[in-house]
């Protein structure tokens, strides 16, 4: 019974949300252009269902091809700081000083260097969700147990047979659960990039909206926002459960 | 005469801070082929530091470490160790885990492809050995930690190495546990006959396992009295609770009460 209570739970939660927002917005005479009801939010994805869905495949493109790249990236760096302490202590002050830095200040930029459109959607995606997945890497091979690097390497183990029989596998609990929060930044990324500067993608729809003072679809747009979030992250999850059941292991015995 | 492994005026000393501190200074000890000796002494006395150096994996700052005739300019290779912390790794089963020095050390590495089959006959017969049969296909997580610390064993001895080195490995486990490892210890050591050196705080369990026992002295350590156990082997389990044996433990017990004073 309870099994079934929790497995309902998200559903139900989510239903109670959005009724408490319409009861709310009629209760208090809501005017629509400062809060519409989730009912006025559902006939705007129902009349615009066309243009929200091209766009939300924009950005659903933009956001993965940029999130490939930062995984692509951040693995290999990761890697390389875990790997050596010279590169570790050049790299990271650099990189946290790049992560300060507001990706949204970075758009014209990346404008002036590959014009408007999907180009600085995707890198924008990409440098936002490339530092988690670096540090959590690098997290994982510095937490490598000095017993089992020394039972290693008194029998004669190199760095690289360490790294390959132990550090890398150690990180990727850490890599997998990166990608959840990776994958919601990507998502930040490229919407930050489509309000600033594109022709396309959800944010450009939302922005073209807000001028229009069509608001439903502003929102429609941010709820299709996160439905992609939520899908992106269930296979994110899905994925880290497939690869590294054995971290997740409380209840197994 | 020398030892399988022999230290000679070792003096180490770990800097950092811009400080120096002296882990040990003017050690000397020989521990005999197959022969299986204890190290014990107060807490900080640099009983790790002594593994390393015997491991190759640290060099001293003077005097000498020579292991089976050769002085130890790097990893040795023919040691298997034990620590107490029997990190097994949870993504391997414990069949694997206990392969896993044989992915490294040559010649192991290089048949271990073609001669699987053969190789993990081996291992599954050594975990048979230390009472692990049938846990081969078991995750270490899903094991007591009385047997993983079995398993660390098998994982120190599965390519067969010359010199086991046991860094406090029953340390951990419940009195009764303990008890039946030091057993295990005891035949897997009167059956293969590697040379063993045991580094523990457990004056009882030097005693019984050990041909002889070094006591160390607090930081700098050095070996202060070295101690003959002449109990005739095999040694019943029951040994441990007669008079004589009582005898020597009070004794040790002693000579490290005196090196705590000394400190």
């Amino acid at each position: 019974m309870s099994e079934r209570w929790i497995k309902a739970a998200p559903w139900l939660w989510t239903l109670g949300l959005f009724l408490i927002w319409e009861g709310s917005v009629r209760a208090f005479d809501i005017e629509v252009f400062i809060l519409p009801a989730p009912t006025d939010i559902w006939a705007a994805i129902v009349k615009y269902w066309t243009p929200i869905w091209t766009n939300s495949l924009q950005t659903l493109m933009t956001t993965t091809i940029g999130f490939v790249m930062a995984v692509v990236g951040g693995l290999a760096l990761g890697l390389a700081i875990g790997w050596s302490r010279a590169i570790y202590a050049g790299l990271y002050p650099l990189m946290i000083g790049f992560n300060s830095i507001p990706k949204v200040a970075v758009v014209p930029i990346l404008v002036i260097w590959f014009g408007i459109g999907t180009v600085p959607a995707v890198l924008t995606a990409f440098l936002i969700a490339f530092f988690p997945i670096v540090v959590n890497v690098a997290t994982g091979l510095a937490t490598i147990e000095p017993e089992m690097e020394d039972v290693l390497r008194a029998l004669g183990a190199k760095k690289m047979d360490i790294m390959l029989k132990v550090g890398i596998p150690r990180s990727m609990p850490y890599f997998f659960g990166s990608l959840k929060i990776a994958i919601t930044l990507a998502f930040v990324g490229s919407v930050i990039s489509e309000t600033v500067a594109a022709n396309s993608g959800i944010g450009h729809m939302m922005l073209a909206a807000q001028s229009q003072f069509n608001v439903p679809l502003v929102w429609a747009g941010l709820v299709a926002l996160a439905v992609l979030g939520i899908v992106m992250y269930a296979a994110m999850a899905w994925l880290e459960m497939r690869m590294t059941g054995w971290a997740h292991r409380s209840g197994q015995r | 005469m020398t030892g399988f492994v022999d230290l000679r005026d070792v003096q180490l000393a770990y800097s950092g801070h811009g400080t120096e501190t002296l882990a040990l200074d003017g050690l000397t000890m020989a521990v005999n082929r197959g022969e299986f000796a204890a190290v014990v002494g107060p807490s900080g006395c640099g009983k790790s530091t002594l593994m390393k150096l015997a491991t190759g994996l640290i060099r001293p700052q003077a005097g000498t470490v020579e292991v089976a005739a050769r002085e130890v300019d790097g990893p040795v290779s023919i040691a298997g160790m034990a620590f107490q912390n029997p990190s097994m790794l949870p993504w391997r089963t414990t069949l694997q885990n206990v392969m896993l020095p044989l992915e490294i050390v040559q010649p192991h590495r290089k048949r271990l492809g073609r001669e699987r089959a053969a190789y993990t006959q081996l291992a599954e017969e050594l975990l048979s050995v230390v009472g692990l049969a049938g846990f081969g296909a078991k995750y270490p997580w899903q094991l007591s930690g009385g047997m993983q610390q079995r398993a660390n064993l098998c994982r120190a001895l599965i390519h067969d190495p010359e010199l086991l080195m046991l860094d406090e490995p029953f340390g951990a486990l419940d009195a009764f546990t303990r008890e039946e490892l030091w057993q295990v210890m005891r035949d897997l050591h009167a059956e293969k006959g590697f040379t063993t050196i045991l580094v523990t705080h457990d004056l009882r369990e030097a005693v019984f396992l050990a041909d002889r026992v070094f006591v160390m002295s607090a930081r700098p350590g050095r070996i202060i009295v070295e101690h003959e156990i002449s109990f005739p082997r095999p040694r019943p389990i029951d040994l441990t609770y007669e008079a004589g044996f009582n005898d020597i433990v009070h004794e040790l017990r002693g000579h490290i009460a005196e090196a705590r004073a000394a400190a």
